[in-house]
């Protein structure tokens, strides 16, 4: 009876014991190498890298193989590592213009300084299911003869390749970056948020938010709903160095280099009795390639910031609170999830509550009924 | 933490009660701000914790913050030491700090629950830890945070007022039932967390301290020890707590909070205390409800690894122990008492 399935320690070991089975598979196959997940799966990789916060792609790749492919349960796998971690400061901003670019392509010109650069992306493939890679033999992926007859992947590094919105720039066609006035950044991750927010905390909640709240977010600015009329400037993707200055050694060093994508829209702006009409930019960074995340993250930025430009609020995309309050897929499928615990306390009120209401109202009924057939 | 390399994954060692110290120190001093402002929201840092949003992870650092080699842990949610979550919490603790655990209230130095406070009266020494979903008792009026801090700084609580009188005006009744709001020390409106209304009256001028802590909504509140609180109501409208008809089934325990088991599809069910240290206790001492088990065939049914027992019914005995059938309809549903829960 219930009360004997409450659960035990002996159930959750037993549960436990199956998942380990039941993410393993059949045993007959080989187990999945982390290096494998890591080359091949890349694109969920730099999505648990970019939404867990944490730059490493090994341990971004054992979490997906631990979290059987459950992209959010292995960004909460990151997570809840990246939190024990100790902070040794702050690394220099990342210079974007010196990135070496992957991938680079800009929807506002046809062509500009460092060129178009296609890069590996799936844009323009025919999403025709591929079966020779589902083929194992000769002919097959893996097969050693199969390789697909491509240039190597190269990065261009002998152009520089200016940023879109640095060349608008120039021109004062676009507003000014916002200067660095060298503070150190809010770190929601070590400080509680509390609201109104400025940009830099936007931005990082949106940098580890849900690509696919994001996602809807954009989208719905492009619908009408806070719509800011947007261009992409540009997005790159690619490898930028990592610069630290330690205060102790009062020289700068290299960490190393990470792999970003950059997407920076320009969006319209009428201008106001102080500022003569320029563009304006949204703004997403996000770690590895993810470019729909980092074109939604630009889009939802910039609906955010209505205020500042002077523009009619009352969109789901422009509302602060409500964007960065839910953001987090961590904390949402944490709170939607815990309604499968017990609440059997609770419902036992609400039960008590709404039987003693329907004897009220049964009775109501009955004294109705007898008035009515009195007169 | 620190990593030592084994293999080619480092292996990632822990600080007692998982927390590192520095964050420990920060919620302290959070918990601290809450004894000295009672009833009063404090925001904190809260970390990513290895278990889910949700799940408990506020009351978890709480714990870990106030948890000390000596201390003696007991974890219930539902008012059950054996529920899935009390036992992967309690599991947490026993692997991360390797405290001492209990079933029994009264040995217990800190106590985390969720949805309940246990029947058996607290003392001075014990510290009694709720997992909070929502810390805020006006969200559901205002989901603003911005507005409700102002709310709370304003005291201006005409809108919690207004809600408890249309639940009058509409249903005859305050439809709150559960997470039912209340003043502390004559100031802060708070939320006591999902406990059943049941246990408001136990929260006020308890000699234990009291600790809330909601780890997603990053907030942290607290009880001091012999603090005023009261459950919000209304002169012609006095606060009342549910009263069950019938006494517990196992252990005849009256004036408990019980829980409703179905036990076929036919109507059957019976009503147990939602409090198993409580429950357990009383059995031991010999006290035996309609369809209470014998001492002996009882202690056979001891989840493995708890102590004391918990009570697992042995599947199916109580009920044929009773022609098969329990008695059902209107004299097992609970009904409202009069003024006896009032807590002012």
């Amino acid at each position: 009876m219930y009360v004997a399935a409450k659960g035990g320690e002996k159930a959750i070991r037993n549960a436990h014991a199956l998942l380990a089975k039941r993410r393993r598979g059949n045993r007959n196959l080989p187990s999945i190498g982390l290096d494998q997940i890591a080359q091949q799966l890349t694109l969920a990789v730099d999505r648990v890298m970019a939404e867990g916060s944490l730059y490493d792609v090994e341990l971004a790749a054992l979490a997906v193989k631990q979290a059987r492919g459950d992209l959010i349960e292995a960004i909460f796998l990151i997570r809840a590592f990246r939190t024990t971690l100790p902070r040794f400061g702050y690394a220099k901003p990342l210079d974007t213009a010196g990135m070496q670019v992957r991938r680079r392509v800009s929807a506002t010109y046809k062509d500009l300084p460092g060129g178009q650069l296609l890069g590996p992306t799936f844009d323009y493939t025919h999403r025709l299911l591929d079966t020779s890679l589902g083929q194992g033999g000769v002919g097959g992926e893996g097969h050693e003869g199969h390789a697909p007859a491509t240039q190597p992947e190269t990065s261009v590094e002998a152009e520089p390749m200016p940023r879109v919105t640095d060349l608008l720039g120039r021109e004062g066609l676009i507003e000014g970056a916002p200067e660095d006035d060298g503070t150190e950044p809010f770190d929601l991750t070590r400080a509680p948020v509390s609201f109104p927010v400025d940009r830099s905390t936007r931005l990082q909640a949106l940098a580890r938010g849900d690509e696919g709240y994001l996602l809807a977010l954009g989208y719905s600015t492009q619908r009408g709903y806070a719509r800011s009329h947007p261009f992409v400037g540009e997005i790159r993707f690619g490898d930028v160095e990592v610069i630290f200055e330690a205060p102790e050694l009062g020289f700068e060093l290299s960490l190393g280099t990470v792999q970003i994508t950059e997407c920076q829209t320009v969006n319209q702006f009428k201008g106001s009795a102080t500022t003569p009409p320029q563009f304006t930019r949204g703004y997403g960074l996000v770690f590895g390639q993810c470019e729909r995340k980092a074109m939604s993250m630009a889009l939802v930025e910039r609906a955010l910031r209505w205020q500042e430009l002077g523009e009619e609020p009352g969109a789901p995309a422009q509302d602060e609170e409500f964007v960065l309050s839910h953001c987090d897929n961590v904390q949402a499928t944490g709170f939607v999830e815990h309604l499968k615990l017990p609440h059997y306390v609770d419902f036992q009120a609400e039960l008590d509550l709404v039987r003693r209401m329907r004897a009220e109202h049964e009775e109501e009924r009955r004294e109705a009924g007898l008035k009515e057939a009195a007169e | 933490m620190n990593t030592q390399a084994i293999g080619g994954m480092p292996e990632i060692t822990y600080n007692f009660a998982y927390l590192d110290e520095q964050t420990k120190r920060m919620i302290r001093r959070a918990i601290l701000k809450a004894i000295a402002i009672p009833g009063y929201q404090v925001p904190f840092a809260a970390r990513e914790m290895p278990m889910p949003y949700g799940w408990g992870t506020g009351g978890v650092q709480v714990t870990a913050a106030v948890l000390g080699r000596d201390d003696v842990l007991k974890v219930i949610d539902q008012g059950a030491d054996d529920t899935t979550n009390a036992v992967a919490i309690r599991g947490f603790f026993e692997k991360t700090a390797g405290v001492a655990t209990t079933t029994s209230t009264t040995e217990a130095t800190i106590i985390q629950t969720r949805h309940r406070v246990p029947e058996t009266a607290l003392g001075e020494n014990q510290i009694l830890v709720y997992q909070v979903p929502i810390p805020e008792p006006l969200r559901f009026l205002e989901p603003r945070e911005t507005e409700t801090r102002q709310l709370h700084a304003l005291a201006e609580y005409g809108l919690m007022h207004v809600k408890l009188y249309e639940d009058i005006a509409r249903h005859g009744h305050i439809a709150t039932t559960y997470a039912y709001p209340v003043e502390v020390a004559g100031r802060y409106v708070m939320d006591p967390s999902p406990i059943p209304k049941f246990d408001n009256p136990k929260l006020d001028d308890c000699p234990a301290l009291q600790l809330f802590g909601a780890g997603r909504e990053k907030r942290i509140y607290a009880i001091p020890p012999h603090t005023k609180v009261r459950s919000l109501d209304f002169e012609d409208h006095p606060f009342r707590v549910q009263k069950f008809a019938k006494p517990c089934a196992l252990c005849a325990a009256t004036g408990v909070y019980l829980d409703e088991v179905i036990l076929d599809d036919r109507g059957g069910r019976m009503f147990v205390c939602s409090d198993t240290d409580y429950c357990n206790t009383r059995q031991e001492a010999g006290h035996r409800g309609e369809m209470g088990v014998p001492a002996e065939s009882a202690s056979s049914d001891v989840m493995p690894g708890l102590n004391p027992g918990i009570h697992a019914v042995p599947p199916g005995h109580p009920v044929q122990g009773v022609d098969g059938r329990v008695k059902s309809g209107h004299d097992g549903v609970p009904v409202e008492s009069g003024r006896e829960g009032d807590a002012s």
